[in-house]
């Protein structure tokens, strides 16, 4: 039989189902191996869960839509990690979901801003960005620091991380109400919450925190898991 | 061109519903539009984020979506049941009442999703953002188009499938596909909107861009295709240049489309096989992309006075143009080199503008100019004039858009990575942002001619519709024949 096109116009299930195969060799191929080649994501120490005070932080800061403005994604080019720090690894994003790498740096990228600024300047600057940086074109927040923190679904939001493969623990979830009152109040003993979610930042708050309390809280652990002074670079290859 | 003189007798098509879609893509046009150009002010004065649910972060998804989805998309579902129709002769498959759910269904999608971000709804991936349940709800209506689709096309009295139709229906079943991986997840509760996504990380990425590149590739390019090779050689009266070419580019461009993803993930923990891999099929994409190009253009041959005398074929030409130059553009941004420079960067957003506004939206219009007149069974446009008026203000709203935001990514680039004597970084971050502002009023302003211009546009469309003076002489019915390409194009 002569190969001819002609066969494929005149089938339109043909048509449609050569279509749908051609279109799915390149997703296949470049999808499928990111899950099964071991070394797609580093093996590096100290990349956690968000405590949830920060994943509650970070829900807000995907709510918002920061990334349309901020990217989490320091490249592997000498400007980039001269202005933002080490450049990222795949590990350090590998609990977030969605990613938020983003696309587009309107503002600064943010994948290491955890510890760069004290907190009395991310809470002034996320409320009124120009009254610190006058030539800043973020919005002001100051409507979240009005907003209590909504804390009933906690539970299920980190249920639903364990379903999607994030390793939080049975007592992760009994004792995360108190992990996340204790992480909003310097005044609370940290000892539990540090034990379970290294390096947490205490925000300033009153144990009832507001919405700003809880993006601060993820902002500042933001690039700061990785202790990159004991990474070999064995381990940071792809 | 036999006019409703088939064989058998006329077959009456389903135009109420492509009437609809009609209306729906010129308010959503406006829609789109107008969100561009206040959130183009947000950047060059912030103090335009006035409220929570008018702040920038939650109303630049309201643009896209309504841009790609709203106004794109009804032009694409429109116009594919009227090629579909003409070019099988058939009328639409299911029935007028599956057709009308179509519309109310994406209609509603639409609505929901866009007042959903304003609330603070949103997925934050990028040209994916509604939330688990109204995508499901789209894949609901989405599925509905399909099978419309493809019953019409089996139900043709034509032997052979129209080339319009190729793209039309691999744009369908590919959004299907990607809509449905890139969007899985899972909802912390039946009862809440808030999900979160089935991948993470690096894999996360990946998927998104394979999903973000092909909404680009599948949304914003291939079915657009299809409508070219419908309006062209419709409005120009000429047979498609080349059937063997229109093979080639097609399987072509479909197979090779696919891959591009990893370029929007240059530089970054993406591994680097991913990343060449990307690279090089959207180096590879420049020709089956400039085989489409080639096709609606040649078709021209014999016929380019005709760019003198139809201001709507002269917004089709003029958008394969556009496309040719975005098609080649972007190849080049996704070389690791330039793309080190560009990404992150204004330019970005200037190439996917000259896209949208050049080739996508110009496609649409000259299809608009085209359909509306024989849809509603009338001599000729309103006011040609003022149609060439739309041509040259939305020509140079997107002179000054993509000029200026060319000129803005490349200095953005070109500022980051700049050192001074001392090997320290010469700019501060804000020191960019300040330098950025002329441009992002050149780009408003931009944009505020694009949209004059499609007010103009839906005048004239309107006083078409409604003036005496476009009444058709009674006896003479509208011609609703096969494109002169679909004798060609079934040999």
């Amino acid at each position: 039989m002569r190969l001819s096109h002609a066969f494929i116009e005149r089938n339109a299930i043909v048509l449609l189902v050569l279509a749908l195969l051609t279109v799915t060799i390149g997703g296949i191929v470049e999808i499928v191996p990111l899950f099964t080649i071991e070394t797609t994501v580093e093996h590096v120490q100290g990349v956690r869960p968000y405590s949830p005070l920060e994943l509650r932080g970070r829900d807000i800061y995907v709510r918002e839509g920061c990334y349309l403005c901020h990217s989490q994604m320091i490249r592997t080019l000498r400007d980039d990690v001269a202005r933002y720090g080490h450049y990222s690894l795949a590990a350090e994003s590998m609990y977030d979901h969605p990613f938020q790498w983003g696309s587009k740096r309107i503002g600064p990228d943010l994948a290491r801003v955890g510890g760069k600024y004290s907190d009395a300047w991310m809470y002034a600057h996320l409320e009124h960005p120009r009254r610190l940086v006058p030539e800043s074109l973020m919005p002001d927040f100051a409507f979240l620091a009005r907003t209590p923190l909504e804390t009933r679904d906690l539970l299920a939001r980190m249920k639903t991380n364990i379903e999607v493969g994030v390793p939080y623990t049975k007592a992760d979830l009994a004792q995360a109400e108190a992990d996340l009152r204790a992480q909003d109040d310097p005044s609370a003993d940290h000892s539990a919450l540090e034990k379970r979610y290294h390096g947490a930042h205490v925000v300033p708050g009153n144990g009832h925190p507001t919405e700003l309390d809880a993006l601060v809280a993820y902002l500042q652990v933001l690039g700061t898991m990785v202790d990159f002074k004991d990474v070999t670079p064995a381990q940071e290859r792809q | 061109m036999s006019e409703h003189a088939l064989p058998g007798g006329p077959v009456l098509y389903n135009d109420a519903v492509v009437k609809k879609f009609v209306i729906a893509c010129l308010f959503w046009a406006i829609a789109a539009f107008l969100v561009g150009v206040y959130i183009a002010s947000e950047l060059a004065w912030p103090q335009l984020n006035i409220a929570p649910y008018l702040n920038f972060g939650r109303l630049r998804p309201v643009h896209t979506s309504a841009a790609i989805f709203a106004f794109g998309g009804s032009a694409l579902i429109g116009t594919s049941f009227y090629v579909v129709q003409r070019t099988c002769r058939a009328r639409l498959w299911g029935g007028d009442a599956l057709a009308n759910f179509v519309f109310w269904g994406y209609q509603i999608f639409i609505v929901l999703a866009a007042t959903s971000y304003l609330m603070g709804f949103s997925k934050s991936r990028e040209y994916a953002e509604p939330e688990w349940h109204l995508d499901l709800l789209l894949v609901l209506v989405w599925v509905c188009y399909l099978l419309i689709y493809l019953g019409t096309l089996m139900r043709r009295a034509e032997p052979h499938i129209y080339v319009a139709n190729w793209f039309y229906l691999s744009f369908i079943i590919t959004i299907a596909l990607l809509v449905i991986v890139n969007n899985l997840g899972i909802p912390i509760s039946p009862y809440s909107a808030k999900s979160y996504s089935w991948f993470s990380g690096v894999q996360d990425a990946m998927v998104q861009w394979w999903y973000g590149h092909n909404a680009v590739g599948f949304f914003l390019t291939v079915p657009f295709l299809g409508m070219m090779y419908y309006f062209i050689p419709k409005a120009a009266n000429r047979p498609i240049y080349s059937y063997r070419l229109s093979i080639v580019h097609f399987w072509a461009l479909i197979f090779i489309y696919i891959w591009a993803g990893p370029h929007h993930l240059l530089w970054t923990a993406l591994p680097d096989w991913t990343q060449t891999l990307g690279m090089a099929f959207s180096i590879m994409l420049w020709m089956p992309s400039w085989g489409g190009m080639i096709n609606g253009l040649m078709t021209l041959s014999g016929a380019w006075d005709k760019l003198r005398t139809d201001p709507g074929l002269r917004f089709s030409v003029t958008a394969v143009g556009f496309y040719g130059m975005a098609t080649f553009e972007g190849p080049a941004m996704s070389i690791r080199s330039v793309n080190a420079l560009v990404h992150y960067s204004d330019w970005v957003i200037g190439h996917v503008h000259s896209g949208t506004l050049g080739w996508v939206a110009f496609i649409v219009f000259g299809a608009l100019y085209y359909l509306v007149p024989n849809l509603w069974g009338r001599k000729g446009l309103y006011s040609v004039r003022l149609a060439a008026w739309h041509y040259w203000i939305a020509t140079l709203g997107i002179v000054f858009y993509i000029a200026s935001m060319w000129v803005a990514g490349l200095m953005e680039g070109l500022m980051w990575r700049a050192y001074d004597r001392f090997g320290f970084l010469k700019y501060s971050f804000v020191q960019v942002v300040v330098a950025e502002h002329p441009f992002m009023v050149l780009r408003m302003i931009g944009g505020v001619l694009f949209t004059i211009g499609a007010v103009l546009m839906i005048y004239n469309l309107w006083m078409t519709v409604n003036s005496p003076s476009t009444e058709a002489p009674r006896a003479t019915p509208v011609a609703i024949g096969l494109p002169a390409g679909a004798v060609v194009a079934g040999e």
